[in-house]
């Protein structure tokens, strides 16, 4: 499918080429010349194509390292930068845009990470016949897939799409002859792109001719120069970008973990399963934070010298601050703050700086007063001194502006030393220039690998829900205590909504037809019972009313149906 | 686990902050001296040696001194700046003290005397420059100095309440040993409302009390400020105002210019448009005088100029050094004041790393800290990669002496450190004669800035690179007026100079110029080629180039040269002559690893430093990190045994924008059991499944934590991917 998307981009463009471009370009011969022999083979044959996608990557490669002939500029040679913490190549890989994806990638390159070390891979059926299963990739995928399943090792990866291939033959653990079978294996796929090809050709020829430029040939017409192609390309990895993002649509299988039966998690259970898993490198994990550990008397001095200290890098830092704080800090006064912690503000700092370390009790009109107060309160008592620990410096609650701006300006007095870690990937985007010469960074690069097991487990992750086991015992518990009347009523709204599970444009029951059915299962009388019933399931927030566009009250449960049928469930076996 | 549940309940039940406070800490036994108290952290933790706190405060010292020199020249640029802004001060408002009533003035005095002071986009460097500004004008104009920045103004309340407070808290100031201390004390303590009539009454009541004093404040620069001293504003960032605020100060500011004299001053970052932009309407109540600061990058050059190519300074970065600091400066943030902190890093990890730092001091000094070196540090000099080149070109009896008589080896370093010494002065002198030479030169073939050639002569030997000849080249080609411009400037480097090096070629270079001046008066025939090379000078370097190979060829065809001529190839002989004699790249002294500081990747890795390209790394290529050769992989690819949020981090990357999680959660489980070696037949019991389950969603929430995807509702059991790209 994407080949075929990427195809069509590429012939559009095409259509644009001017006769000035073409009679420049024909002028031009060597490199025309070239060129037809180039686009001609595209014509003949896709897998050729392909070829030339490649040779398209390695100028993109070539223009990359331009840019990175620009961070050289910025920076020493290749070596510091290794010392830095990345590989040579590091700048442009993370910068660089993505090709386009197939669904079914993750699963493939899964077993080709589970191949790596040369062990068999360990397919579990289960997995792959779901695997089969995704819709959106045409039929023949899931078909050859499971070929893919029997055929040995080898053939496996016939289907596998050309950025793996090439990664593979990169590694060079296939003889050649794979990219032939290859397209023997995937025929169906390319000749619809090659007869999708050949329409547009006839498409652009027609329009030619209808433009009177008859004597272009639909191979000329698609002379480009060098130049223009390389535009193309990065043209293409933009339009490809706003592709992307521009259509709702996303292929992806429509799988749930409600079918795959497995309960979520609450954060208890998940750190009990965790414990039972050691994880591996122990040592070398030692090593690095051994590494770490011997900076601390730099760090120090650094900080007594008036910077402050930020430490990036994978992996939770906590323990290492932990380690500096028990070995450095003892004797001198410090705060600890918990920057993952959802409730953490910037006023609760400054109210433990003013409250705890300089025991104030007065109350402060703003938090700008209540800084000033404690700039006052250094400028005045040089004996002061405070070490400020901020873990996750880049959370939530104190990534704003103004908390920046103010933790940077407490920062940024001589008694006051910072030592922070942070950890998003745009971190660094919280500081302009002015704050950044508040903070007067020191950056030390901690990679710890160590798992983040505080700071995610506030999160609210898509698979640890903390609310999922509460609103199903809740549910029990409110439903118990309703009347048996209510307790049908609420029975009735919940097989309803179980109904329509399906119907992704259900938006609730109305509340007329609710009475309607409620009446004929002799549950209320009138709709003022209804209502009053109601009213009780909306302060349990069980039920959730919502106007729909034509004015008519609509009632909907707002829990998952995994919970609802779960319950009901229950429910039965109770009754 | 224990632990971490009580971490957890206790964060959960106590309130949002966690402490550990130390109580103890109050009365310290004296106040220990923070020299001290941070020395005791320079030793890499061992204790304290005489040495290390020796070369600590060689370190304090060194910085000092460099800093202030740095705040001096900082001053000194400012000063134009500042005399500008008084000169303004001064003439505004003149009406306002003659209290001339007549219609004219009445009018006129709707517009507020504004100066735009354009500062440049090194915002860093701009709180200095007001600082200076503040304690300048308070010294020598009003004691009324406010200064507001934008994030202090939300709204028009909170700009005249700080304006008003600022404004009676420097009256306290002044009048602290008076006794209406307190009446002033109560009005500003009062939670009063704030405008602009209750100052202007304020203002009339103290001016008049002033008045009827006896003057006797310091402020006595002009004696018609006594009276009535303006009020002056400065607004930092004007940029970052809000418009309305701005315009709302400024137009009842002018309804009460003839009872208050104020005075603006707006600080811009980008350009003086940038008000008109802004106030649309109120500018004309402005009368905008605007006065331009000097450019960061000849404030950078200055402070070079003063704090690197000198040898006042023992200190020096070498070549990769000093290129990351400029490189910071030029494609980062164009801050002076970043810069320096780079200076002081580099300094003190040059001192933290290199033990023999404590030779790094002046040449007097030197001497004594060399005849009380120590055994060990003997033997380390002995070990410096340029003290073994040295010895190496020795007589063999020379050398086993070096290496093994220690009083000998002393009696060398003193003469070499002297050698160096020597070496930097002649270096510099010549350095910036041929920047004289050559800064004129088109298209700058061997850099405009000092600080570019500066790089290339301590690189490598200058006058091998390619630059070098087409440079000498054009220089024989230089007009005489223009030859003798660059003479006076290298006999005004040589005159600065305080080495007496190079006292010869002082001369020679005074005679030089003599001849020409002489040449000048004599022969008035040869007038005919000198204008003729007068019209070269102005082509490009196309044309330059072409006519020097017409005047090659004229040259072999008539040999005859004219005077000037033969003088002219003297002189660019001699600077020739003086590069290669005196520019060698500092790398090749005896004692560079004393002075210089080498470390130009700690440089750029504590100030410049790319997280996500570490994290990046550390996500692909755990071998880096972790040496275990079962992490080791050749290309992109990665063992299935690396850490958990690499397989993870590894699969989402073939995703587009949406990610299925089942899909990603059994990727996950296929790599993760495939590592475990279990057999794939048997299916794994239950309970190891739901570990991988949990490892699973530990990797997928730490890679929320750090910003690769977030949960979405677009479709049930998704995530979203937030990068694009390989990252």
């Amino acid at each position: 499918m994407s080949h075929l998307k990427q195809q069509k981009v590429k012939m559009l463009e095409v259509q644009f080429v001017g006769d000035d471009d073409v009679l420049n370009h024909i002028l031009d011969k060597e490199e025309g010349a070239k060129f037809r022999k180039d686009r001609a083979q595209v014509l003949v044959n896709v897998k050729k194509l392909m070829k030339k996608q490649e040779n398209d990557q390695d100028e993109d490669d070539q223009d990359d390292l331009k840019d990175e002939n620009y961070v050289d500029i910025l920076g020493a040679d290749s070596q510091e930068y290794l010392k830095n913490g990345c590989v040579a190549s590091g700048g442009n890989k993370v910068y660089s845009f993505q090709t386009r994806k197939k669904p079914e990638k993750m699963a493939e390159l899964a077993y080709e990470i589970a191949k790596t070390s040369g062990k068999s891979v360990p397919l579990i059926c289960k997995n792959t016949e779901k695997m089969a299963s995704t819709p959106q990739s045409s039929k023949k995928q899931s078909t050859s897939e499971k070929d893919q399943l029997k055929s040995d090792e080898k053939n496996e990866f016939l289907s596998t799409p050309y950025r793996l291939r090439k990664r593979l033959t990169a590694v060079s653990t296939f003889p050649s002859d794979t990219e032939s079978e290859y397209s023997d294996s995937n025929s169906e796929d390319d000749k619809g792109i090659k007869q999708e090809e050949e329409k547009i050709s006839e498409v652009l020829m027609d329009q030619k001719r209808l433009t009177k430029h008859s004597s272009l040939s639909s191979s000329s017409c698609k002379k480009v120069s060098a130049k223009k192609m390389k535009k193309d390309t990065t043209t293409d990895l933009v339009e490809e970008y706003f592709e992307a993002h521009s259509s709702s649509k996303v292929l992806t299988s429509d799988r749930t973990l409600q079918k795959l039966k497995r309960t979520k998690l609450d954060q208890q259970t998940l750190h009990n399963l965790l414990s039972k898993f050691s994880p591996p490198f122990s040592a070398e994990l030692k090593q690095l934070n051994e590494q770490y550990e011997r900076l601390f008397h730099k760090w120090m001095l650094q900080l007594h010298l008036g910077f402050n200290i930020v430490l990036y890098g994978l992996g939770s830092k906590k323990e290492l601050l932990e380690k500096f704080r028990a070995s450095m800090l003892q004797d001198s006064v410090h705060v600890v703050i918990n920057g993952f912690f959802p409730g953490i503000t910037v006023k609760s700092i400054l109210n433990s700086i003013t409250e705890e370390i300089l025991e104030h009790m007065g109350t402060f009109r703003s938090v700008l007063d209540q800084l000033d107060w404690i700039i006052n309160r250094f400028k005045d008592d040089s004996s002061l001194e405070l070490f400020l620990l901020i873990h996750n410096l880049d959370s939530q609650m104190l990534r704003g502006d103004k908390s920046q701006q103010i933790l940077g300006q407490l920062s940024s007095l001589p008694k006051i030393y910072l030592i922070a870690s942070i950890d998003h990937i745009n971190a660094p985007l919280m500081w302009d220039h002015s704050k950044q010469s508040l903070y007067n960074w020191l950056w030390y690069e901690t990679t710890t690998y160590r798992p983040y097991t505080e700071e995610t487990s506030y999160e609210n992750s898509l698979l640890v829900q903390q609310c999922g086991t509460l609103a199903l015992s809740s549910l029990i518990h409110v439903f118990r205590s309703l009347t048996p009347n209510a307790r049908g009523i609420f029975r009735l709204l919940i097989k309803y909504q179980l109904e329509n599970e399906e119907n992704p444009s259900y938006i609730g029951l109305s509340f007329q037809d609710f009475y309607q059915q409620c009446r004929e299962a002799f549950l209320v009388n009138s709709d003022l019972t209804l209502r009053a019933q109601l009213t009780e399931f909306r302060d349990h927030k069980l039920l959730r009313t919502k106007k729909g566009t034509d004015g008519v009250e609509y009632l909907l449960i707002p829990i998952d149906t995994g919970t609802l049928s779960d319950f009901l469930e229950k429910e039965d076996k109770e009754a | 686990m224990q632990k971490m549940a009580a971490t957890l309940g206790f964060l959960s039940v106590d309130c949002l902050v966690s402490f550990h406070i130390k109580k103890n800490y109050r009365k310290f036994q004296g106040l220990i001296s923070f020299l001290i108290f941070s020395a005791d952290y320079f030793n890499e933790g061992e204790s304290l040696s005489e040495d290390s706190k020796l070369r600590f405060d060689t370190c304090q010292l060194l910085w000092q001194q460099m800093k202030s020199e740095a705040e001096e020249l900082q001053e000194e640029l400012n000063k134009n700046l500042f005399d500008k802004l008084i000169e303004f001060l001064e003439k505004s408002h003149l009406e306002f003290r003659k209290k001339s009533t007549n219609w004219n003035y009445q009018i006129k005095s709707r517009e507020i005397p504004t100066a735009a002071l354009v500062l440049g986009v090194n915002v860093t460097d701009h709180d200095l420059t007001f600082k200076g500004l503040t304690a300048m004008l308070r010294d020598t104009i009003t004691p009324y100095v406010v200064s507001l920045q934008a994030k202090e103004c939300p709204d028009v309340k909170h700009l005249l309440q700080k304006l008003a407070s600022q404004v009676m808290g420097c009256h306290i100031d002044m009048e602290s040993t008076e006794e209406e201390e307190e009446e002033c004390v109560q009005l500003s303590q009062k939670k009063m409302h704030y405008s602009m009539a209750f100052l202007s009454t304020w203002y009339r009541n103290v001016t008049q009390k002033k008045g009827s004093e006896s003057v006797n404040k310091k402020i006595t620069s002009s004696s018609q400020w006594k009276k009535s001293p303006p009020i002056v504003i400065i607004l930092k960032d004007i940029e970052s105002f809000s418009t309305k605020v701005l315009q709302d100060f400024i137009i009842i500011s002018s309804q009460y210019l003839h009872q208050l004299p104020i005075v603006l001053v707006l600080g811009i970052a980008t350009s003086p448009i940038i008000i008109h932009r802004l106030l649309p309407h109120a500018v004309s109540f402005l009368c905008i005088e605007l006065l331009q600061s000097l450019s960061c990058k000849e404030h950078l050059a200055k402070l070079l100029d003063k704090l690197l190519l000198t040898t006042r300074f023992p200190f020096k970065l070498n070549e990769k050094a000093l290129q990351v600091l400029i490189n910071i400066f030029l494609y980062h943030d164009f801050s002076v004041q970043n810069f320096i902190k780079g200076l002081q890093l580099a300094i003190l990890e040059h001192f933290y790393s290199q033990p023999l730092s404590i030779l790094c001091c002046d040449l007097p000094e030197v001497k004594r800290r060399i005849h009380s070196l120590s055994e060990d540090q003997c033997e380390s000099i002995r070990r410096l990669p340029s003290f073994m080149r040295y010895v190496e070109k020795q007589t063999p009896e020379k050398q086993v002496a070096s290496l093994t008589n220690e009083r000998f080896l002393k009696g060398r370093m003193e003469r070499k450190s002297l050698s160096l010494h020597i070496y930097h002065e002649n270096f510099f002198i010549v350095l910036k004669c041929l920047h004289a030479f050559t800064s004129s030169l088109p298209k700058y073939p061997l850099g405009r800035q000092i600080r570019e050639l500066y790089c290339a002569c301590l690189e490598k030997n200058i006058w091998e690179s390619q630059e070098y000849e087409p440079a000498l080249q054009l220089l024989r080609m230089l007009a005489k007026d223009e030859l003798m411009a660059i003479l006076h400037k290298c006999v005004e480097v040589f005159r600065s100079s305080p080495g007496k090096q190079l006292g010869s070629t002082a001369e020679k270079l005074k005679e030089f110029l003599a001849q020409f001046q002489s040449l000048e008066e004599s022969n008035e025939e040869e007038n005919g080629s000198g204008s003729q090379q007068k019209g070269l000078q102005k082509t490009d370097l196309y044309h330059l180039q072409k006519s020097l190979l017409e005047m090659k060829e004229l040259r072999s065809s008539n040999k005859k040269q004219t005077k000037f001529e033969v003088q002219r190839d003297k002189v660019v002989d001699m600077i020739d002559n003086l590069v290669r004699k005196y520019l060698f790249p500092p790398d090749t002294q005896t004692l560079y690893e004393v002075v210089y500081f080498t470390g130009a990747h700690t440089l750029r890795e504590h100030l410049n430093a790319a997280p996500r390209i570490a994290l990046h790394t550390a996500l692909n290529n755990p071998y880096h990190y972790l040496k275990n050769q079962a992490l080791k992989s050749e290309d992109d690819s990665i063992p299935n045994v690396a850490p958990d949020i690499c397989i993870a981090y590894k699969l989402h990357l073939e995703c587009s924008r949406l990610i299925n999680v089942v899909d990603w959660s059994e990727a996950f489980a296929t790599v993760v059991t495939a590592a475990e070696e279990t057999d794939p037949n048997s299916t794994a019991s239950e309970e190891i499944k739901e570990i991988i389950h949990a490892r699973f969603i530990r990797a997928v929430s730490e890679l929320e934590l750090l910003g690769f995807i977030k949960p979405t509702k677009q479709k049930t059991d998704h995530v979203a991917r937030l990068t694009w790209g390989g990252c």
